[in-house]
This record gives C-alpha cells, sequence and structure tokens, in this order.
C-alpha cells in the first residue's frame, strides 16, 4: 500500500508547484520600494524645460507616475486608458519621460494627447534607476504623504484602472495628510 | 570560407558584447568584473549585467562603474542595488526564511534521494540473504525425498 502511496503523494506534491508555477509572472519583480518613501529627484520639465519638478512639490495630493516613452510600444496601448483617466476629478499624473528624445517625446504627447499633468525628462534614466524602473511602461502611485503605495508593471488597461487605481486613489485621497 | 565568416562572427562576438571599462587600480577592476557578473539583468533575466547588452544593463554597468570610482565599498554598491531592485537583482540571493527553501531544498533532495539509495541496497541484500536460505532449503527436502524413497524401495 506505502509502495503506491508515495509515488502519488510526490506526484501530487510536484503538481502543486507547477501549477503554482503556471500562475506566477516572471518578469513581474516585487519592487523593494513599495510602503517606502518616494525616492527624491529633480528633474527638468519635458514642455518647460527650464523649470524643475520633485516629489517634495506634490506633497499632500495623491498623484500616478507613469514610466513613458515614445520608443515604447506598449505605451502606445496603454495611451488612450492614460487619456481617460487623466480627465476623472481627483486624478493627477504625472509622467517620467524615460530615456526618450525630448523633440519625440513632445511630439507624441501632441500627436496622441498628454494626459500628464506634468512629465519630467530622466533621458539618462537615472530617475528611472533610483525607482527601480526595469521595463516601460510602469506605474507607481504614491500617497499624501509622499510614499509609494502600489507598484503597476506593465502597459496599465481599463480593468487595472477600474478595480485597482481607482478604487486605491479614493482610499488614499480619504487619508489624512 | 565558411570558417572565415565564423571566425568573423566570433570577433564581432568579443568586440560588441560589453562595453570594457577600464579601471587605473587593479582591486576596482576586479571589483567591477565579479560585481557585474553577480548582479542580474532585470530584462533578460538569465543574463548577468555583464553578459546582457540590454539598456538597463548598460545603465546598471555604469551605476556600478561610477560607485566603484567613487570609492565606494562591493556592500555598498549591493545594498544600493537591493534597495532599489529587491534581491532578484542578485545571482547569490542572501539566507532569509523567504529563500530558505531555495537554499535548502538540493540539501533535502540529496538526502532524500541518499536514503533511498541505502533504503534499496539494504532491502536487495536482504532479499539475497533470504533467497540464498531458501535455495539451501529446498536442497535439503530434495535430498531426504530421496533418500526416503531410497528406503521405500529398498524394503
Amino acid at each position: 500500500m506505502v509502495k503506491f502511496l508515495i509515488p502519488l503523494v510526490l506526484f501530487i506534491i510536484m503538481a502543486i508547484f507547477l501549477a503554482m508555477g503556471l500562475h506566477l509572472n516572471p518578469s513581474e519583480i516585487p519592487s523593494p520600494l513599495l510602503n517606502k518613501q518616494a525616492p527624491a529627484f529633480t528633474a527638468p520639465k519635458l514642455l518647460a524645460p527650464t523649470e524643475t519638478l520633485s516629489p517634495a512639490d506634490l506633497k499632500g495630493k495623491v498623484w500616478l507616475f507613469n514610466v513613458w516613452a515614445s520608443w515604447c510600444v506598449s505605451c502606445r496601448a496603454e495611451h488612450s486608458v492614460l487619456n481617460q483617466l487623466a480627465q476623472q476629478p481627483n486624478i493627477m499624473v504625472v509622467g517620467l519621460n524615460y530615456k526618450d528624445n525630448p523633440e519625440d517625446a513632445r511630439g507624441w504627447l501632441t500627436a496622441l494627447g498628454n494626459p500628464y499633468a506634468v512629465s519630467i525628462t530622466d533621458q539618462e534614466g537615472r530617475v528611472g534607476l533610483d525607482w527601480g524602473v526595469y521595463g516601460v511602461p510602469e506605474t507607481f502611485v504614491i500617497d499624501k504623504k509622499g510614499i509609494i503605495r502600489h507598484k503597476h508593471t506593465g502597459p496599465v488597461t481599463v480593468q487595472d484602472v477600474e478595480n485597482v487605481l481607482q478604487p486605491l486613489v479614493a482610499q488614499l485621497q480619504a487619508e489624512a495628510e | 570560407m565558411k570558417c572565415l565568416i565564423f571566425l568573423v562572427l566570433l570577433w564581432v562576438n568579443t568586440v560588441y558584447a560589453i562595453d570594457a571599462k577600464q579601471f587605473t587600480d587593479q582591486k576596482q577592476q576586479a571589483d567591477y568584473e565579479s560585481l557585474t557578473s553577480e548582479l542580474r539583468c532585470l530584462v533578460c533575466q538569465n543574463q548577468t549585467i555583464a553578459d546582457s547588452n540590454a539598456e538597463l544593463a548598460a545603465d546598471l554597468r555604469r551605476q556600478v562603474y561610477e560607485m566603484l570610482q567613487q570609492g565606494q565599498t562591493r556592500e555598498k554598491i549591493i545594498a544600493f542595488m537591493t534597495a532599489r531592485y529587491g534581491d532578484f537583482v542578485l545571482y547569490k540571493p542572501p539566507f532569509k526564511i523567504k529563500t530558505s527553501v531555495l537554499w535548502l531544498g538540493p540539501i533535502v533532495f540529496l538526502s532524500i534521494g541518499l536514503l533511498m539509495v541505502f533504503w534499496l541496497i539494504r532491502t536487495k541484500a536482504q532479499k539475497k540473504v533470504e533467497d540464498e536460505q531458501e535455495h539451501g532449503h529446498q536442497e535439503k527436502l530434495v535430498k531426504i525425498r530421496r533418500l526416503l524413497n531410497e528406503e521405500e524401495e529398498r524394503s
């Protein structure tokens, strides 16, 4: 009896691990920055290069930080979703134009619409490195205290907006500063 | 001709694979080489940042280079990377509760394997002894029967 039970048990254990493996997404790496203070930066604005922005300027606001680039194909897919999202009241999307040519980036915003309250440029990818960006697009949600509360890897879909981002932003808006 | 193409391809590979960074200090050069071959490129996950041609890998190499030039230690650079990308960026993850299966798994599997081998050898050996005993028993039975038969025939 035991003779038959051992392979059966081994098979079940293996099957459980393999089934778990099927549902993991190896390209989604958990960010150690979650629930930590947003990394500081001072970067020039894309549309007004003489002015700079840093996260400290946004204290007291709930904001989304979206990493994008004109060379990024998935960003194109995501863009219409962001355009819609930006029309909602009390949603503020800040863009990080990552390793891009500012000319191309401005052209992209003119052609496809600009969902960003403000975009900053990061031509060398240094801000991205501090934020642990490893692929574009990525989206962070930052609360009123300047703490990263959520990270989304890959293009944001309508479902993500409805099921995750909007409820989370609403919840964070209700929190005290 | 084929051989020539092959050689050219080999050369291209070595020339364009890595943007070699030069240090004046030997130790820094060694640190740079060991660090870049211990850090994982997060885009092409099965390559180190020394092997990868991805843009992110180039950025991380530049970061390692700059930090070494500033005289920062290996530990500081590794801490810098894990603070941003997590333990995943390390090819050699630290021992924690979360990574214990990773570290202990092979030892556990190896001991299970060894135990199985010992168990199999022992049962096989026992069976052999039993078989031999059984065999000797059979032979004796045959001899007894033969003797009995002879006795009967004589009487």
